[in-house]
């Protein structure tokens, strides 16, 4: 075990997509009580900076692992399909006509009730493309095809931030009258 | 019966069986010192018997201070050289102090931190809180009778970097081993938590005199995990006295413009906030210019004037377990701490919004400090089985300044530290050879509504292309909160770094000039107290090398273990010397000759975290 070991074999977990979030939880937790620099404060510098660097790396794999898209896109990169997201935004066509009809129905959204519809087919979409990537990464080993539905996750992520930002200001709206 | 320890023959047993570490909650108003005594925490009193101490300060013109209580009484009779309320400042300059031109200081302006003018000359509100935090130490020496081995000290957990290493600073000044500053709801919860046994999601709503902080934990097993924070660095019980009092003028029919109707105004609301606390009704009762101001005030009307303030902090409540991805469904209970949730449309407006009634079996003034004492002692490892474990997180999003004044976060809020985090940036222009980083803070889009915390160069990049150089900066925030910056040229490996301090806070030779005036340093006793942390350090490492040799000796070869041993023998002749330089030195080779034996043991932390498991997830 090293600073340059995967996240999985840091977390003593397969490579795989599948994953228990109470598990991924629990080795964080059980790995930061070996690692953190509070139980080294009293044994002086040198020790603070070497807990330092395992406990950042240790958070840093547990934020990948812990979101399924980060955790997708991280396999795609093991296995050699890296998504280069901001290099690479080409998507199907059919993919951005739906993107351009959920803007259109969230322009026109004028109440939290048509908004909830709305984030019902987005979190649908969402469920289905994880799904996907879980097939594709542990049945089907095709992280090419992978790297495709990582990239509609992180469309679709984008766009619910924007929808709960929405959310947000009709609810503090309907709050002040 | 209690057995006898007896050491293996050859060693020496521990000098010191238990550290003496204290926990202090640095107030507004006021400040407390705690520690961990026959298993229980317990704030210290000074000789008096009172456990607060008023976080004043008064500089008299002729070189003696008074502290505390003493000098809360000269506020009204010398208030130019009577500081109180330093923590606003701390770490501000003084476009950032909102009503300075309300307050009777000279302020010095300057672009880090404001200065103030008083008999003594210019203080810094670091020397200030310095002097605030030395009180409190020496009556932890005296109570303990003993060096303290560290404190831990609490901080707002919306303190941003320039606050947090402020507070730093003053505890270096007041000569104490910052253990770890940790946020005040999060020693609030550690208070509650291990009273109390509790699991599960809490939220800790900490109201105080100037600040609103709320924190989202989840409890699992002695991990105390901090899941969201969020607050108003600008809200507490001073605003309630205010919007009571100008309650009160509009219903009177009365205005006042002296500053002195303004002071007595606000004295007034105080005393009638704290009397509606008890009662359901109380007469409001000012000394104005000319006549008395008696009006008579209800709970509900003190409610009313009040509403928009309780609704703010909701606010944030709601903000705080957005970010957390909870409902108050999943909030198995909410902590009150900070005098100001003892008004009662606070707790209802708490308890109603949770549907619970708040936790406030604990005093809320003393609640963070009784926190503070029970992680220093287990961070001085007098806890050794203790399984406390504290993961915070940063409250504040850290960015880089980008093309067009926009801010490019690196370090979302609500991460969980120590963290680091690397973005690639590249140049701008053909052949440009140095880059300007500016380092902000905050959740805003525009560098202009974040703070700034730093600016410094990355310079000899070769000359390339516009786009072509890859110039990798790295964000690094330990274990205090405290955030270092360095960027990378990938290509040429041209570095810069900066710890983000200078430019806001006091540089190191600032703090060795004020060691140099403060009033325990004369030449010679800057030479004694230097010999004393030398041997502190020294006896520090020894006791650390010590008990890790026990617990994991097994892990070095003979000749590595007869090496550490040298080292370890020399020290131990050396720090009788009277030379700090000397003992600094073995100190330093010990700490270097076991940096290996440091990462065996870290190795084997791990492979222990880890055992047994793989089987079961194979």
């Amino acid at each position: 075990m090293n600073l340059q070991s995967s996240d999985f074999e840091l977390f003593g977990l397969p490579a795989r997509f599948a994953q228990e979030r109470a598990e991924i939880d629990q080795r964080w937790k059980d790995l930061q009580r070996e690692t953190h620099p509070d139980r080294f404060a009293a044994q002086g510098a040198a020790a603070q900076r070497l807990a330092m660097q395992w406990s950042v790396r240790i958070n840093e794999a547990y934020q990948r692992l812990k979101d399924p898209i980060k955790r997708a896109a991280y396999l795609c990169e093991l296995r050699g399909a890296p998504v280069n997201a901001e290099n690479n935004t080409a998507m199907p066509a059919a993919f951005l006509m739906q993107q351009m009809a959920w803007r259109e129905a969230l322009d026109d959204a004028g109440s939290v009730a048509e908004l909830g519809g709305l984030e019902q087919q987005i979190m649908a979409s969402r469920a289905s493309a994880l799904q996907a990537c879980a097939t594709l990464l542990d049945d089907q080993g095709d992280a090419q095809g992978a790297v495709q539905q990582v990239r509609a996750l992180m469309f679709i992520q984008r766009f619910n931030h924007d929808l709960q930002t929405r959310q947000e200001r009709l609810e503090t709206a309907q709050r002040g009258q | 019966m209690a057995l006898l320890q007896i050491s293996e023959p050859g060693e020496s047993p521990n000098p010191h069986q238990r550290r003496i570490a204290v926990g202090i909650d640095l107030g507004t108003t006021h400040s407390l010192v705690a520690c961990v005594r026959h298993g229980v925490a317990e704030c210290l009193p000074d000789a008096q018997g009172a456990v607060i101490l008023p976080s004043v300060v008064r500089y008299l013109a002729d070189g003696g201070r008074k502290i505390g209580a003493e000098a809360q009484v000269a506020l009204a009779l010398d208030p130019e050289n009577t500081i109180a309320s330093v923590k606003r400042f701390m770490g501000r300059s003084l476009s950032d102090v909102a009503g300075a031109d309300k307050l009777p200081y000279r302020f010095a302006d300057h672009p880090g931190m404001l200065g103030l003018h008083t008999a003594q000359g210019e203080k810094s509100p670091v020397e200030v809180s310095a002097d605030i935090l030395a009180t409190l130490r020496y009556r932890a020496e005296d109570t303990m009778g003993d060096d303290l081995f560290g404190a831990v000290i609490t901080v707002p957990a919306y303190f941003d970097d320039a606050q947090r290493q402020a507070t730093k600073d003053a505890a270096q000044l007041a000569g104490l081993n910052v253990l770890r500053l940790i946020h005040e709801p999060t020693a609030a919860a550690i208070a509650y938590g291990l009273d109390n046994g509790s699991e599960g999601v809490y939220a800790i709503y900490d109201l105080g005199g100037g600040t609103f902080d709320i924190s989202i934990l989840r409890l699992t097993r002695g991990v105390f995990e901090v899941v969201a924070t969020g607050g108003d660095s600008a809200l507490g019980g001073d605003d309630y006295d205010q919007a009571l009092a100008d309650w009160v003028m509009a219903h009177a029919g009365r205005t006042v413009s002296s500053p002195a109707d303004k002071a007595a105004l606000k004295q007034a609301a105080r005393r009638c906030k704290e009397a509606l606390s008890a009662t359901d009704s109380v007469a409001f009762q000012a000394q104005l210019t000319g006549s008395e101001l008696v009006f008579d005030v209800t709970i509900s009307d003190f409610e009313a004037a009040t509403q928009a303030l309780t609704a703010r902090t909701l606010t944030a409540v709601r903000q705080a377990l957005r970010d957390a991805q909870l409902t108050v469904q999943e909030v198995q209970g909410v902590v009150m701490v900070g005098g100001s949730t003892r008004m009662p449309q606070v707790q209802r407006a708490v308890g109603s919004y949770f549907g619970r009634a708040p936790l406030n079996n604990l005093n809320p003034d003393e609640v963070v400090a009784l926190g503070a004492a029970l992680q220093a002692n287990q961070l001085a490892g007098n806890n050794a089985g203790g399984d406390l474990l504290l993961l915070d997180v940063i409250p504040l999003s850290l960015g880089l300044e980008t093309m067009g004044g926009l801010v490019e976060r690196i370090v979302p809020r609500n991460e969980t530290i120590p963290t680091a985090k690397a973005q690639d940036f590249t140049t701008y222009q053909d052949g440009q050879t140095a880059l300007a980083l500016h380092v902000v803070q905050g959740e805003r889009d525009l560098v202009a509504d974040c703070r700034s915390l730093a600016r410094f160069e990355l310079r000899g990049i070769p000359p390339m292309a516009a786009g072509a150089a890859r110039i990798r900066v790295t964000f690094t925030v330990d274990a205090d909160g405290l955030l270092s910056v360095s960027a990378l040229e990938q290509g040429s490996g041209v570095e810069a770094h900066i710890d983000v301090k200078p430019s806001y806070g006091l540089a190191d030779d600032q703090i060795a000039r004020m060691l140099q005036d403060s009033f325990t340093t004369a030449e010679a006793d800057m030479q004694a107290r230097a010999l004393v942390e030398a041997r502190v350090d020294a006896d520090r490492m020894l006791l650390a090398t010590h008990s890790a040799l026990s617990a994991d000796g097994d892990l070095l070869a003979v000749d590595e273990r007869d090496a550490v041993d040298a080292l370890m023998a020399a020290l131990r002749t050396i720090s009788t010397c009277d030379e700090a330089a000397q003992i600094e030195a073995a100190t330093q080779a010990l700490a270097k000759g076991t940096e290996a034996f440091a990462a065996l043991r870290m190795n084997r932390g791990i492979l222990k975290a880890l055992a047994g498991k793989n089987i079961a997830a194979v």
